[in-house]
């Protein structure tokens, strides 16, 4: 309350950090996997088609599979090894569902099965940075999942000049991006000026969090005399994170509901998208691994690792010592928005960041009880909005309500049930909220088209019917006619 | 092993819960009663204690009935009611009337309602209007102070210190000829209601709350101007008919009004600009009592009526949706 500095955006929250216990460690990079799981149904429920049968043999970076257009991103192998089966497997998808999946057994051995010559990206055209980013299956590493290859493309066309990178990493415990900051800033300032010249930006913004000195001082030496990349450092706050308000405290801008952040110029990538970009464009490397912190009062050894995608969540944890006791919940992603896993055996996706392990005191559950109104949750939501007033809506089933309330605008960030006294789970209300009104609007997409259809039939009996009439009122005439006619004559 | 429900995020809390907050609004008071009950005597300790039994029992009787947890009961709501509600009235209530004025205040200005967060008044505001309706006499009648005095042998303590026998005395603000220094005001030497006469030691526990985030300065600032405003400039027009404005805020309950009783969190409104609105009614309505009402003092009123005012407000102003143009072109589209 005392503190005079403005905050760059109202609401937030501090949430304690627990960064310290994977901070300090480089970024391992020993972990082999002996099968992978590639699930070929992405997140935006695409299917991929298989270009492998079961008993291929596979190298290191090949192409697997891919999708009939560019929003569903090829996959690539990310072991040398031999495809074992493709069968139906467990998906990181929250609801546990099982997806068609191919699984390769790894031979162990580390190197890449293609030579990788680099290349200067500076000869390539601005599409031709676009179509490897599309080649190399690159989608946003910060968690939305989003093939960067189309974002590029679409922030060409909408004429953005300031691409801004996100090395907020506002969820607590998460320290993956940090650690790549300090331990790969040439790669991924190299990154950003690709992306830059791909989009025909001029002005680039790396944003990181006052939490993070080393990464900045890391980042600050990389870019150092190289014009159009700047750094600006944000004031630890949750969700800075999030686009609109990393967005807000960078530029002053603020993006409103429903605008898109290119409409006003600006891009946001994440920096490990950064990172797998300049992989991607100057040595034609597929993404095919990725960093991801281990953590939780629940890990036996918390750490931040590479791990090829398709790892199982069971093996990553086992690389990190195993987990403890008391461990009561898997989460992919952080504290504060990630998902809870379904089982300790899905496959890592492309769009994991963090794998935690909690303690039942860690998450800190409680019994939940009736609304006080004391006003915490308006206070601390940085969208504005009213969050018990929403939940009061959703809970008596009045999606309008909510609507009504800002529920579209609602991030599902989690502040307010952090900070709700009466620990009521008011996430979990927006998110039912918004999973019936999708329902709703599909069913209702479903029976307009129904009705359509119905109408389009109608409309042709109608017309049948009518030219029939018209022909029976024709071939009545023509009769007549003559008749007159034969009259006449 | 880790149990796989499909709990939505957050995966952990502030740890902040009701309780906390009750008790914090709970010790921030506290200086202040204490230091009432060393003016007033052990007639103001009765009047502290038998409200907050007969507050913790009727809520706890409450809870039975309803067939919840009575442990509940200790969540410092009702203490807090409780001391809000002897602390509006003079320290000679007897303690049956500050008893039945708690009672009334649990039973039905919060549990009738359905228990904590659903009540539309503050219970205790509630408590002290039906009080003041029911027993005019004893709630107008302001015990004068009479600080225990530092002898040879120790303090030494008067009859009326010990309710052997009692001194009534008008408070400032029923007699406005009474020349009022506004030191003793600041600092409490005068007669009026057993908690309301310091107005620093509740400006600082308000503060205190505000430091500590449990309640936003919105209110209480908007308040305090709210009534100060129109005092002045009433003043300043008619010095002889009405009262100055530092009278108003430092005597009567305008103090713990702002910090405390307005403030209350079930009853206000959550937004910023209903908080401001919401505070500067209260300021006006408590002033317009006060200068035009046939009660001399207008907090209880002022607040139950803005209370009532809440639903309408916490409707109508809203915060401004991040990034969104006009604050009145919203909740159109939607
Ligand atoms: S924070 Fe919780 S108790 Fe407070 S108003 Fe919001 S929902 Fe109600
Ligand atoms: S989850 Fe939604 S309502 Fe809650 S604080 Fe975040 S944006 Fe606001």
């Amino acid at each position: 309350m005392f503190n005079l500095k403005p905050k760059p955006f109202s609401g937030g929250v501090h949430p304690k950090g627990y960064k310290e216990l994977t901070q300090q460690q480089d970024i391992s990079k020993d972990f082999v996997p002996d099968r992978v799981y590639l699930g070929m149904q992405q997140r935006n429920g695409s299917m991929l088609n298989s270009l492998v049968a079961v008993g291929d043999t596979v190298v290191k970076g090949q192409l697997i599979a891919r999708g009939s257009n560019d929003m569903t991103v090829p996959l690539h192998s990310p072991v040398n090894g031999t495809v074992v089966d493709i069968k139906p497997y467990l998906s990181s998808h929250p609801s546990g569902i099982k997806s068609q999946t191919l699984v390769i057994a790894n031979n162990g051995t580390k190197n890449w099965g293609i030579d990788y010559p680099p290349s200067d990206y500076q000869k390539l055209s601005h599409e031709q940075i676009v179509e490897r980013v599309l080649e190399a299956g690159i989608v946003g590493l910060g968690g939305a999942g989003f093939p960067t290859g189309i974002k590029l493309r679409l922030a060409r066309k909408s004429k953005v000049h300031t691409l801004l990178i996100n090395g907020g990493e506002c969820e607590p415990y998460l320290t993956c991006d940090d650690r790549l900051m300090r331990e790969q800033a040439a790669e991924i300032i190299a990154g950003i000026k690709v992306m830059a010249k791909a989009i025909g930006a001029t002005n680039s913004i790396i944003a990181i969090e006052d939490n993070k000195p080393e990464a900045i001082n890391a980042i600050k030496q990389a870019s150092d005399g190289i014009s159009g990349i700047s750094l600006k450092i944000v004031p630890s706050l949750y969700p800075m994170g999030s686009e609109r308000h990393l967005i807000k405290a960078v530029t002053g801008i603020a993006i409103g509901p429903g605008q898109l952040s290119t409409a006003q110029g600006i891009l946001v990538h994440n920096v490990a998208t950064a990172k797998a970009v300049y992989q991607a464009v100057r040595y034609q490397r597929p993404l095919i691994e990725r960093v991801i912190t281990v953590s939780g009062d629940a890990i036996e050894a918390p750490a931040n690792i590479t791990v090829p995608i398709g790892s199982l969540v069971s093996q990553v944890i086992a690389e990190c010592g195993g987990l403890k006791a008391e461990a009561k919940r898997m989460i992919a992603g952080g504290p504060m928005m990630g998902q809870v896993l379904p089982s300790p055996f899905v496959p890592i996706d492309k769009s994991v960041g963090g794998l935690l392990a909690l303690s039942e005191e860690q998450i800190n559950q409680r019994q939940s009880q009736d609304c006080v109104r004391c006003g915490n949750c308006v206070k601390v939501c940085p969208m504005g909005l009213m969050p018990f007033q929403m939940a009061t809506h959703s809970n008596n089933d009045d999606w309008q309500g909510a609507q009504e309330f800002g529920l579209d605008s609602c991030l599902l960030c989690g502040a307010c049930s952090y900070i709700c006294p009466s620990s009521i789970p008011l996430v979990q209300y927006f998110q039912h909220a918004k999973s019936n009104i999708n329902a709703q609007r599909s069913m209702m997409q479903k029976s307009n088209l129904a009705r359509q259809l119905t109408e389009a039939r109608q409309q042709r009996l109608a017309r049948e019917a009518a030219a029939k009439k018209a022909a029976k009122a024709a071939k009545r005439k023509r009769p007549a006619r003559s008749r007159s006619t034969q009259g006449e004559s | 092993m880790a149990i796989n429900n499909p709990i939505a995020a957050p995966h952990t809390h502030s740890g902040l819960s009701t309780t906390n907050i009750m008790y914090l609004v709970v010790l921030a008071l506290s200086p202040a009663a204490l230091y009432g009950v060393w003016i007033f005597g052990l007639p103001a300790a009765l009047v502290i204690v038998s409200c907050c039994i007969s507050a913790w029992l009727s809520e706890v009787i409450c809870l039975q009935l309803q067939g919840k947890n009575w442990l509940s009961s200790i969540d410092g709501s009702s203490l807090l009611t409780a001391l809000l509600l002897a602390m509006s009235l003079p320290a000679s209530t007897p303690w049956w009337v500050a008893s039945f004025g708690c009672i009334f205040a649990i039973v039905i200005g919060k549990h009738v309602y359905g228990g904590l967060g659903h009540n539309p008044f503050n219970p205790a505001m509630l408590g002290r209007v039906m009080l003041l309706i029911c027993f005019p006499i004893e709630l107008t009648n302001w015990q004068a102070i009479s600080i225990p005095s530092l002898g040879s042998d120790g303090l030494i303590f008067s009859q009326q210190w010990l309710g052997i026998d009692g001194v009534s005395s008008a408070t400032p603000l029923a007699d406005l000829n009474q020349i009022v220094e506004w030191k003793g005001l600041l600092l409490g030497e005068h007669a009026g209601s057993l908690g309301e006469t310091s107005a620093l030691l509740i400006a600082l526990g308000g503060l205190f709350l505000i430091w500590r985030g449990i309640i936003r300065p919105y209110i209480p600032c908007a308040l305090l101007l709210g009534l100060t405003i129109p005092a002045s400039i009433a003043h300043w027009l008619h010095p002889q008919d009405y009262a100055s404005g530092l009278a108003h805020l430092l005597s009567g309950g305008a103090m713990l009004a702002a910090f405390f009783i307005a403030t209350d969190l079930v009853t206000s409104p959550t937004s910023p600009r209903g908080q401001i609105l919401f505070g500067a009614g209260c300021g006006l309505l408590i002033w317009l009592i006060r200068s035009f009402g046939s009660y001399p003092e207008g907090v209880a009123f002022a607040v139950l009526i803005m209370n009532a005012g809440t639903p309408v407000i916490d409707h109508y102003l809203r915060p401004k949706i991040f990034g969104s143009q006009s604050l009145f072109k919203r909740s159109k589209g939607a």
